[in-house]
């Protein structure tokens, strides 16, 4: 009796909803909620709503994406998927085995996104040679933060090499400056960890590590040296560092309490809201090594019924990778557009840095994806990856014993 | 037909609740049992792989640390909760004028969740920002509290933060049993001469049994289902220093994408759950029948 | 009511040590009562603060100038997604869940319990155990089969598929409050009852809800509390529209690449928590009076 009622109200709303809608619509399903990154997204849908779409906002935050995952799998399991969803890396395809992703080869084809895009950012986008995702920009990883009056203050220019960067940070100890801001979260430390593995394996066998999971570079000598700086790192750090969100890391980059921080490009976004000047108050440049580290953000287009939920996917794929959206977005966020024809100009000189390496890169065969923000691996590989590095981190075990712990548990995770 | 009516009725109106439990508790739980024999990732998939979820589960170093962390915060936590409530009691009870006051200072921790305290908490413990900080600030420069920062002694910064969520529940619980013991006794024993320590450790609290029962369970509940607690404070860190089982599975279920482990580990949780309210159910229904 | 520091009946002498054994006593409830208020204090202090005020003094410490501007944004300003509509749309997702939600599994509850304890026939001890038994299961656990029920039954993303999902994990403890507390009332009068021709409907009426007061308090405040700071069954089993005010929080205070405005996170906080805890507040005292009637089997 009570579920009838219960059912009947529900098909109500149902009903309701569907009359009071014609066009193009869209549920989306994303935790980007607050401040630079709300904005963005709200350029996105103004530019829906201009073309007579109708979009649903479905934030979800926390956990970078965590929360909004649970919300996912529930969703899609009551047969009730959203009609786009804050997606990335081998988790698009992962979807795509589940049976659950629309193709929207068409929108890409006739829009030639496999002209404007970089190949290997392209294949992330695509499942068994369909379109089922659409990116939304570039995040570069592996940038070197540094407050520019402390480095000039101690006479430091920025570290091209690890060692380099080594006697630059006992040299800032000596004088008294915490060398590296970091925040003792598990996806931070994974994020240096993974700076300094591309640094230090250099980008042909940080491929085999991190997507191939081969086991003999992850237990090889050169694995072993990047644990070696990771201890050398977790000295550079203030004792006060677990716990710590990135942002205030940053801060303490700005503040002049330390002079360097590994984080991806959002961090520019933190100095430029506090009024600093990139070039002259800050500095950013790409972390010692060869290769370019990205995180791409992207929009997987879920499975749904009814013409007007898939004219919205369409449409909203269409406007994601256009011009336009392209770079509005990413002015507002701090990356830089995932096509290559965007207009560059009004840009700052850090993401005008980013563009240029990821051009370079791209050639070279360097341009590699983030396993710290999940685009190398799937969850349960970059976890149990995860697990190794922090839990080294913030103990005293040495590198063998981490090396060794890392091969057993990529074995586990499989 | 009217009377054999009249005596179903009660049964007919359990019946609901009991389908729903029925299904809804028994029914997953057996799904989750089935799903951990699976080799389950992003979606539950049904195909039988023998134990091997398992397996991985004892393989795997940070579940070990997780199964530590559950018993020596839960132990801590129902000791220092039950400890701390009843002190807090006892004192209360000392006609203390400003009593409602203080007693809703106490309780109101338990009606906010930790997502809403959380940050407030992480903050206090934090020996930059927070206590550490200020008590250095008043002069004292080799005070230290920086359990939150150290791998070894956060989940004693848990503790805390667990404690002071519950405690005053526990209060209040103990509370009312000092309350509802028979005031007759005490004046006797107090014409008597019996000093008031003696009158409560001889007659009141051995009355409170149930209580105590009744506090534990609550206790053991809260401590199992321990999650909001960790996330907030700790996010399971320093490295996964304080991670507790209800967090393994979670991270496991939807952030990896790994959900044959997580439904292992629940069936593991569960068997630690089975192994704690069964005892207490066989006290609890056969002293209705005494 | 006892007092340990009283001295054998009569006249209390005003004794120097019991004097002593007074302050002891309140400095010690002073004490305590400080280290409960702390979280408090932190959260309302930063609550009235400016963001540059934040940034550069002491996380504890009372605001220099007060500002209420925090409140204002966190209540209707705050973006929790494309809308920057602050907490209000989702406060009230929240009362139209949790209301429902509580007054259904507080009436099963007492049914159930009546049933249970005056009730008896074969077999209900199993399934009160069985009920009790399901108040330990980790919400973690049924999450993705309950949002398959959900589907199937046509509730996903709705508001009465929130409250059926907590209405079920509820019953259990609610259940046993009321088990528990009809249990202490004799047997006898129902019997007598009957005996003067009342089925089992007019007994529950007229007899023993009038009796129930208490426990009904303590039932409401327990379900309240939980239903209204779930935050996971209310990201799991919504859809836009739908999320109730820890999933709207949450999206304020996580921000994964923004800048942090601790001020907003804080009232959004406090404001989010201020139903549960005005129930605690105000309905604290008959809660204790609740306990006592009886639900810990006093």
């Amino acid at each position: 009796m009570k579920r009838s009622v219960f059912a009947a109200s529900s098909t109500l709303a149902f009903v309701a909803a569907t009359l009071a809608q014609a066009g193009p619509e869209a549920e989306v399903l994303h935790w980007w909620t607050s401040g630079g990154e709300a904005k963005s997204v709200a350029v996105l849908q103004q530019e829906f709503a201009a073309n007579g779409g109708t979009w649903t906002d479905m934030p979800v935050a926390g956990g970078g994406g965590d929360a909004a995952m649970t919300a996912l799998r529930a969703r899609v399991l009551s047969g009730n998927a959203p009609t786009a969803v804050q997606l990335k890396g081998p988790a698009i395809q992962e979807w795509y085995e589940e049976g659950v992703l629309a193709d929207i080869s068409a929108v890409a084809e006739a829009e030639g996104w496999d002209k404007v895009l970089p190949a290997s950012i392209a294949a992330h986008m695509k499942c068994e040679g369909q379109w089922c995702a659409a990116p939304v920009n570039v995040h570069r990883v592996d940038w070197l933060w540094a407050n520019a009056e402390i480095l000039a203050a101690n006479d430091i220019a920025m570290p091209t090499s690890w060692d380099a960067f080594n006697a630059a940070a006992d040299k800032l100890m000596a004088a008294g400056v915490i060398p590296l801001a970091h925040g003792g979260q598990a996806w931070q430390d994974a994020t240096i960890f993974e700076v300094v593995a591309l640094g230090l394996l250099g980008a042909e066998d940080f491929d085999k590590a991190f997507v191939d999971l081969d086991p003999e570079v992850l237990a090889s000598d050169k694995m072993v040296a990047v644990f070696d700086q990771m201890r050398k790192m977790r000295g550079y750090v203030d004792s006060n560092f677990p716990g710590r969100d990135w942002n205030l890391a940053t801060s303490m980059v700005m503040n002049g309490e330390a002079a360097f921080q590994i984080m991806g490009d959002w961090a520019k976004g933190e100095f430029l809201a506090a009024g600093k000047v990139p070039g002259e108050d800050f500095l950013c440049a790409s972390a010692p090594g060869e290769g370019f580290l990205y995180n791409v953000d992207s929009f997987a287009m879920f499975d749904v019924t009814g013409s007007d939920k898939q004219e919205g996917q369409a449409l909203l794929a269409k406007l994601i990778v256009g011009q336009n959206f392209q770079k509005v977005f990413n002015l507002n966020k701090g990356s830089i557009p995932a096509r290559t024809d965007v207009e560059m100009d009004a840009f700052d000189s850090c993401a005008h840095l980013s563009a240029a390496e990821m051009k370079t890169s791209s050639e070279e065969g360097t341009l590699l994806p983030s396993y710290a923000h999940g685009m190398a691996m799937r969850g349960a590989q970059s976890g149990a990856i995860t697990d190794v590095v922090t839990a080294h981190f913030n103990s005293d075990m040495s590198s063998a014993d981490a090396v060794e712990m890392l091969v057993a548990a990529v074995a586990n995770s499989l | 037909m009217h009377a054999w009516l009249e005596r179903q009725i009660p049964k007919m109106v359990l019946a609901p609740s009991f389908v729903a439990i029925l299904i809804f508790v028994y029914g997953f739980i057996g799904w989750t049992a089935w799903i951990s024999l699976t080799r389950s990732k992003l979606l539950p998939r049904y195909d039988l792989h023998g134990l091997i979820q398992y397996k991985r589960l004892l393989a795997a170093p940070r579940w070990d640390t997780a199964m530590d962390n559950l018993f020596l915060f839960g132990s801590l936590f129902i000791g220092i909760s039950m400890l701390l409530g009843l002190g807090l009691a006892i004192l209360l009870d000392q006609r203390i004028r400003i009593e409602g006051v203080l007693r809703t200072i106490y309780l109101y921790p338990m009606a906010l969740s930790m997502i809403v305290t959380g940050t407030a908490w992480k903050w206090i413990m934090n020996p930059g920002l927070g206590l550490e900080a200020m008590v250095r600030g008043w002069g004292f420069d080799s005070f230290r509290f920086s359990w939150i920062i150290d791998p070894d002694m956060a989940i004693y910064a848990v503790v805390v933060a667990g404690v002071w969520q519950a405690s005053g529940f526990v209060m209040a619980l103990f509370l009312a049993g000092l309350r509802s013991v028979d005031g007759e006794i005490i004046k006797a024993a107090q014409v008597d001469g019996i000093p008031g320590w003696r009158i409560y450790s001889a007659i009141i609290l051995p009355s409170m049994a149930p209580i105590f029962l009744s506090a534990f369970i609550v206790l053991a509940h809260l401590a199992i289902k321990s999650f909001d607690l960790v996330v907030a404070l700790t996010g399971g860190g320093p490295g996964y220093a304080t991670d507790l089982p209800a967090t393994y599975m979670y991270a496991m279920a939807f952030s990896r994408g790994d959900i044959g482990q997580a439904a292992s580990s629940a069936m593991v949780m569960m068997a630690v759950v089975f192994a704690i309210v069964v005892p207490y159910l066989y006290s609890e229904l056969r002293a209705k029948h005494d | 009511m006892t007092d340990f520091t009283a001295s054998p009946p009569g006249p209390a002498p005003r004794a120097p040590g019991r004097i002593a054994l007074r302050w002891l006593l309140f400095i010690l409830l002073g004490l305590f009562a400080l280290f409960y208020l702390m979280p408090l204090f932190v959260m309302v202090t930063t609550s009235l603060k400016s963001l540059e005020e934040i940034r550069s003094g002491s996380l504890v410490a009372f605001p220099r100038e007060l500002t209420f501007d925090a409140w204002r944004t966190a209540w209707s300003g705050a973006c929790t997604g494309i809308q920057c509509e602050g907490l209000r749309p989702y406060f009230w997702n929240s009362v139209l869940l949790a209301v429902p939600a509580v007054l259904i599994s507080t009436f099963l509850g007492a049914a159930n319990g009546y049933i249970i304890a005056q009730w008896n026939f074969r077999g209900a001890n199993l399934i009160f155990s069985a009920m009790l038994f399901g108040c330990f299961i980790p919400f973690q656990v049924v999450l993705l089969p309950m949002a398959r029920m959900l589907g199937m039954m046509g509730l996903a993303g709705t508001i009465p598929g929130l409250i059926f999902a907590h209405v079920v994990y509820g019953i259990g403890f609610t259940t046993l409050f009321f088990r528990n507390f009809y249990v202490t009332i004799p047997s006898d009068l129902v019997k007598a009852a009957k005996v003067d021709g009342a089925g089992f409907f007019r007994i529950f009426w007229s007899i023993f809800l009038p009796l129930s007061l208490p426990i009904i308090v303590v039932t409401v405040i327990w379900q309240f509390t939980q239903i209204w700071n779930d935050f996971l069954f209310g990201v799991s089993f919504s859809q836009a529209g739908t999320q109730p005010v820890t999933v709207a929080l949450n999206n304020i205070v996580n921000s994964t690449t923004g800048v942090k405005e601790y001020n907003v996170d804080m009232a959004a906080a406090i404001i989010a928590g201020l139903p549960t805890l005005l129930v605690y507040v105000v309905a604290g005292k008959y809660f204790i009076r609740g306990l006592t009637a009886g639900s810990v089997k006093g």
